[in-house]
């Protein structure tokens, strides 16, 4: 169902207030990663408060949709939505990988309320993905399980092995969404090792494409629709993203994957975010 | 008893496939995954009985201990199987990052452990599997001595809540062990036999050898004390202290190296409670070879002889 304005308004306006947060929160820690952060933005907040049945104060309810951060690094942006969502307070943002906090660097689903699968090290996430979606299979049951992966993470073997699982299984509950920002910690991915066609790839697998801006969160939700129509096989949402999105010095620049805020930085980021980009 | 006890006429592995069967049938959260060796693991008695519990994912180790992962969490209870020496290494990030460091209820199972699928050669033998997987926090690591110990040893992984490694021999071993009186307890190990000069601390098909050992001991005025410790995480340290304070020394056996496997945990154990003299039955820092299993076993250092003249030693 396509969104309604007022709908669309205020999805955009959450995703620049949780850039602002962002910036706040990575600024303080002085560690953390703000490129995949912002350019997944959108794609998490549409998720989070547009199109997944959740139940914040039931976190371990049975017939919830799952949600998998693959790309780990992007933790920041999770916790967010999960403390705006009413997982964890709010406040819990100001602790971000520090000692005795609960929001680790990357996500822990031991520890924080909403993390669906403990992430990180690169790859995983999609097979554990499939394995839910196995799982709400045989359970018969009718949630749905979204798997977000960053470019760079596909170069890992690993994802090849689930992206074939999830055919052989017909695993149309099964939601694949790519970061497709073009860029990874040394480099861009075309120089580091590049996809080649990726939408090719991901078909000779099995998996049904769409390609959509991963930052309009009309076309995000759309294709989360059309996603949930397609029946024996999973689809993945190639989403095409900007590394550091809204923040200009940051913006396809692989120096901002994981680097720390400095207080000139941090200035021109907050002035940039204000002015409602 | 002793090494030429009973044998229940059926290999380890045969027998776990059956008891996954006979839970299953109990049980309907019980669901099975294999990497296109269900043949040998036997998971495919598992398949036969319920193939819409069963999923194949091909030779992809590394997405079916993900993908184990992820149905843990939704209620079912996976066994994901193939070989051991595969099982950990090939599968050693998602059951650290993703299993273990959540604390998820998937059961691991390594078929064919130590040198006992012998003629495939060193890269297909286990002898790094138990170091591994004692690094691991969250994990239960059980290792059983023969086949009843096999079936009780799977029940006990199903029906406990967490991570567990099950050590799964390829042959027969002869039984070991009078269970209608020694229960199997996760974390509690078992005297087989009483003695008071040495303490042979055997884990998996060592232990039957454990006891041929403890019949020659015998022989030569020497009363050994067998322990099966078929949990090697949480090991069963007052067992181990008392067998310390008990006997004049300590022989561990496995077939494993000795590097970081039940000899490195008896010995940690001791250090920090009782330091007592000990003697590692294992494989040494060294790869294997392709034979028959008898020969290797000689080779390597893994038969009740080796166990009598560390033994010997130790009390002399």
């Amino acid at each position: 169902m396509a969104l309604k304005e007022d709908r669309k308004a205020y999805l955009r306006e959450l995703c620049g207030k949780f850039r602002n947060t962002l910036i706040d929160i990575l600024y303080k820690a002085q560690t953390g990663h703000p490129g995949g952060s912002l350019s997944a933005t959108e794609i998490i907040t549409t998720l989070y408060f547009e199109k997944m049945k959740i139940d914040p104060k039931n976190p371990g309810w049975e017939d919830r949709d799952r949600f998998i951060l693959g790309k780990g690094h992007g933790a920041p942006m999770l916790y967010i939505n999960l403390a705006e969502r009413g997982y964890f307070p709010v406040s819990d943002l100001q602790n971000l990988r520090q000692f005795g906090s609960h929001l680790q660097g990357h996500p822990c689903a031991k520890d924080t309320p909403g993390v669906e699968l403990s992430t990180g090290p690169l790859g995983l996430g999609l097979g554990a993905g499939a394995g839910m979606a196995l799982g709400a299979k045989t359970a018969k049951k009718d949630f749905y399980t979204y798997v977000l992966m960053g470019d760079g993470e596909i170069q890992e073997g690993v994802i090849w092995e689930a992206a074939m699982a999830a055919g052989k299984f017909k695993l149309d509950n099964l939601i694949g969404i790519l970061d497709y920002n073009g860029v990874q910690l040394d480099g861009t991915v075309a120089d580091i090792m590049p996809l080649g066609d990726v939408k090719a790839k991901w078909e000779a697998f099995g998996w049904k494409t769409i390609e959509i801006d991963g930052h309009n969160v009309e076309a995000i939700s759309d294709a989360v629709d059309t996603a949930k129509t397609m029946k024996g096989g999973p689809l993945i949402i190639i989403a095409k993203t900007v590394k550091g999105k809204g923040v200009s010095f940051m913006e396809g620049k692989n120096g901002w994957h994981g680097k720390a805020i400095g207080p000139e930085d941090y200035k021109t980021a907050k002035a940039e975010l204000a002015g409602g980009k | 008893m002793a090494g030429s006890g009973s044998v229940t006429g059926k290999a380890q592995r045969q027998v776990y496939g059956e008891t996954l069967v006979e839970l299953g049938k109990k049980n309907a959260n019980l669901v099975v995954f294999d990497a296109d060796v269900s043949g040998s693991t036997r998971s495919c008695v598992f398949a036969e009985a319920f193939p819409e519990r069963f999923f194949n994912v091909g030779i992809a180790e590394m997405n079916m201990a993900s993908m184990a992962a992820g149905i843990s969490t939704t209620g079912y209870v996976p066994f994901i199987n193939t070989f051991a020496c595969f099982i950990v290494l090939r599968c050693a990030d998602p059951i650290r990052s993703l299993i273990a460091y959540t604390g998820l209820n998937v059961k691991i199972v390594g078929t064919y452990s130590g040198l006992s699928d012998s003629f495939d050669g060193a890269s297909h033998h286990s002898t790094m599997d138990i170091n591994f997987m004692r690094a691991m926090p969250n994990m239960t690591i059980l290792s059983p001595a023969d086949g009843v110990e096999a079936a009780l040893a799977t029940e006990a992984a199903f029906y406990h809540k967490g991570p567990v490694y099950l050590r799964m021999h390829r042959n027969e071993i002869p039984q070991t062990s009078d269970y209608a009186k020694n229960a199997f307890e996760i974390g509690r190990g078992v005297v087989l036999r009483e003695g008071k000069d040495v303490s042979i601390i055997a884990t998996g098909f060592m232990v039957h050898r454990a006891l041929a050992a403890a019949d020659s001991l015998a022989s030569a005025g020497i009363s050994a004390r067998v322990v099966n410790i078929h949990t090697i995480k949480p090991i069963d340290k007052e067992l181990i202290i008392k067998c310390a304070a008990e006997t004049k020394g300590i022989v561990t056996a496995e077939e494993h190296s000795i590097t970081g496997g039940l000899g490195s945990a008896v010995a940690e154990v001791l250090a920090a409670n009782k330091p007592a003299p000990v003697a590692f039955v294992g494989v040494e820092n060294t790869f294997t070879e392709t034979g028959d299993y008898e020969s290797l076993l000689k080779k390597y250092g893994l038969t009740a002889e080796n166990i009598v003249e560390k033994a010997k030693k130790l009390v002399q």
